[in-house]
């Protein structure tokens, strides 16, 4: 690659005025290309083995997780695990039915509270407000994301539950409702900030049309520039999505963690996430107990991995468009 | 905008008026709606973090930061566990960053486009999406199981590495993409090698884009308690500056968590306002201090 000529005699070149960067060549002939070569090979080899290694990272993930998931049901049978809503592990009833329909349920709550929210903050965002106050709401929307979820949940936990409960008069404030408001507090700024982006990417061309054609900005926004975004909007609420049904902490705090259905708002109750922190450092490795909690990592991963082949097609489909 | 429309084509006896005074009224109500919703929840958000560092940072002191937690007298510090944060920060971040930059640079200079690489890709992608708690108990099947060293610092700490893996993966791939084309061709003219050209020109221009991945990276690592919780446990060793790697670690997040809903001091409610405070205040100073002159820099160079 580089075709730098070596001196190869000391004798007829003083070192002193040459580079100092050739000193090192002084003796052997091609020495400093021999090692330039030399570095060049080794950085791309260690780059490549990083790049690897997150893929053997993934891969035992999957494979230790799938193992140890699969051991339920030597002594559960499939059908118990996913369709029973028994979850006594003292009596050796493992029936998960009640968890996973806690996070699809818990899920699907946060999105239909914080979907139409985030679209409306995007559109304020990108449509409304003026520039300043664009610069300045941006940063702290980006600020907001990296809040640990555990002061979220510990929010929840202190100012959420008391007003829940002076608001329905009942002392039940944990429950489904109470973890879909704080999720929804913490996925809020990433989906708002993502389809913040894609508003901006519509060409303004589009914008112009419309308004030539005598529609009002309310029209504008609702037929033409939402649809436009609306592969990015659709990124946006699986990451969500995804963020929602792996969260953890401030799910653990505000939930309530009894294993029951959550057939309504104000009843405590228990998702996967939350299961699995809760009991995980009760258990002995090699019990039921642990592989059936193992099984339910393994449903989450599953979950997770299926929506990002879901993103990887939406956004194929935005780059025809 | 809009008002330049509406004025250009108001026409007294249009035969739409009535039609367009219908849709005049939704615009108005609908930029109303927005205008309400967008600053009562931004102003919702803000009041919230305002509310942790207003009831929680006037009544720190320099004793809670460095004191003893106790179990059961009142008057607790967090010392111990604030310690352990920026331990297992700056391990995990000590094992991700090089693995992560490497790879980032592999994917973005090297890789031919071969089904291999795209491959790859998903797997970073993957890896980026799995749930926190997943890593936990990965961590505990790898160090507590099959390694047995228990719940330790340095096994929530590779496990919390591995979290930020893919992020600073893709941080430093976009960043070394956004590198115009022109730089590396005038490198390479000037005769430099591919490395060369990786450190001194793609890197330093690059700068900017990975440092701000990072603090990102390192906020959300700060905050993390899943993991923690699963492989570094709810306790810490006790003392201060134990800087063995196979103590137990319990974080500042952790052990909010902990005081908040397991603990039985009698002053739990105030720990935890402090500790919260303590926590957002750090991550918040990670985001900024860091961000601030990279961005005061990119404002003078435009």
């Amino acid at each position: 690659m580089s075709m730098i000529e070596v001196p190869t005699s000391g004798k007829v070149l003083n070192t002193d005025e040459l580079g100092s960067s050739l000193k090192a060549s002084s003796g052997k002939k091609f020495g400093r290309k021999a090692r330039l070569t030399f570095y060049n090979k080794t950085f791309k080899v260690i780059c490549i083995v990083s790049s690897l290694f997150v893929c053997v990272i993934l891969f035992s993930i999957l494979f230790l997780m799938g193992r140890t998931g699969v051991l339920t049901f030597e002594t559960v049978s499939i059908k118990e695990f996913f369709f029973s809503t028994d979850w006594v592990p003292e009596n050796d009833q493992y029936g998960a039915f009640i968890f996973i329909f806690g996070t699809f349920a818990l899920t699907l709550l946060t999105m239909l509270i914080s979907v139409p929210l985030s679209v409306v903050i995007a559109v304020f965002l990108a449509e409304m407000t003026p520039s300043w106050l664009k610069t300045m709401l941006r940063p702290v929307l980006d600020l907001l994301v990296g809040i640990p979820s555990v002061v979220y949940g510990f929010l929840g936990m202190t100012v959420l539950i008391p007003m829940l409960r002076t608001l329905t008069g009942t002392n039940m404030g944990d429950g489904i409702l109470a973890a879909a408001i704080v999720l929804t507090i913490m996925v809020l700024p990433t989906i708002s900030r993502i389809i913040d982006d894609s508003i901006v990417a519509v060409p303004k061309k589009f914008r112009d049309a419309s308004y030539a054609l005598g529609s009002t900005r309310f029209q504008t926004i609702t037929r033409v520039v939402i649809p436009a975004a609306k592969s990015g909007i659709m990124y946006a609420v699986i990451l969500g999505m995804a963020r929602a049904i792996g969260e953890t902490m401030a799910v653990v705090m505000v939930i309530g963690n009894t294993p029951q259905l959550a057939n309504a708002l104000f009843k405590p109750t228990s998702v996967l996430t939350s299961n699995i922190v809760m009991q995980i450092a009760n258990v002995p490795f090699d019990s039921t107990w642990n592989y059936a909690l193992y099984m339910m990592g393994f449903i989450l991963l599953v979950i997770s991995l299926i929506m990002i082949v879901v993103v990887r097609m939406i956004q194929g489909k935005g780059v025809k468009l | 905008m809009s008002s330049d429309t509406t004025k250009s084509t108001a026409l007294p006896s249009s035969p739409f008026s009535s039609r367009r005074g219908l849709s005049h009224f939704n615009n108005r109500l609908f930029t109303g709606v927005v205008w309400i919703i967008g600053v009562c929840t931004v102003v919702f958000i803000c009041s919230l973090l305002f509310l942790i560092l207003q009831k929680g940072l006037p009544k720190l002191d320099f004793g809670f930061l460095v004191g003893l937690p106790s179990e059961i007298d009142e008057g607790g510090g967090v010392g111990p566990v604030l310690f352990n944060s920026f331990y297992v920060l700056f391990i995990s971040l000590l094992i991700s960053i090089p693995l992560g930059m490497a790879a980032g640079i592999y994917l973005a200079e090297f890789a031919p486009a071969n089904k291999f690489i795209a491959f790859i890709r998903i797997c970073v992608e993957g890896l980026a999406s799995v749930p926190s708690i997943i890593f936990g108990l990965f961590g505990i099947a790898l160090f507590v199981e099959q390694l047995d060293i228990g719940l330790t610092i340095i096994g929530g700490a590779v496990s919390l590495a591995f979290l930020n893996l893919p992020v600073l993966t893709r941080v430093t791939e976009e960043a070394i993409r956004a590198v115009p084309q022109e730089m590396k061709q005038a490198s390479f003219g000037l005769g430099a090698t591919h490395l060369q050209t990786i450190r001194r020109v793609m890197i330093p221009v690059a700068l900017n884009m990975i440092i701000t991945g990072i603090c990102l990276t390192a906020g959300r690592a700060f905050g993390e308690s899943a993991v923690i919780i699963l492989t570094a446990g709810v306790s810490s060793s006790g003392v201060m500056w134990d800087f063995n790697p196979l103590s137990p670690g319990a974080t500042l997040a952790v052990h909010l968590w902990y005081v908040q809903s397991e603990a039985i001091v009698p002053d739990a409610k105030l720990i935890a306002e402090k500790a919260a405070a303590v926590l957002v205040f750090v991550v918040l100073l990670i985001n900024i201090v860091f961000r601030v002159p990279l961005w005061l820099n990119a404002r003078r160079t435009r």
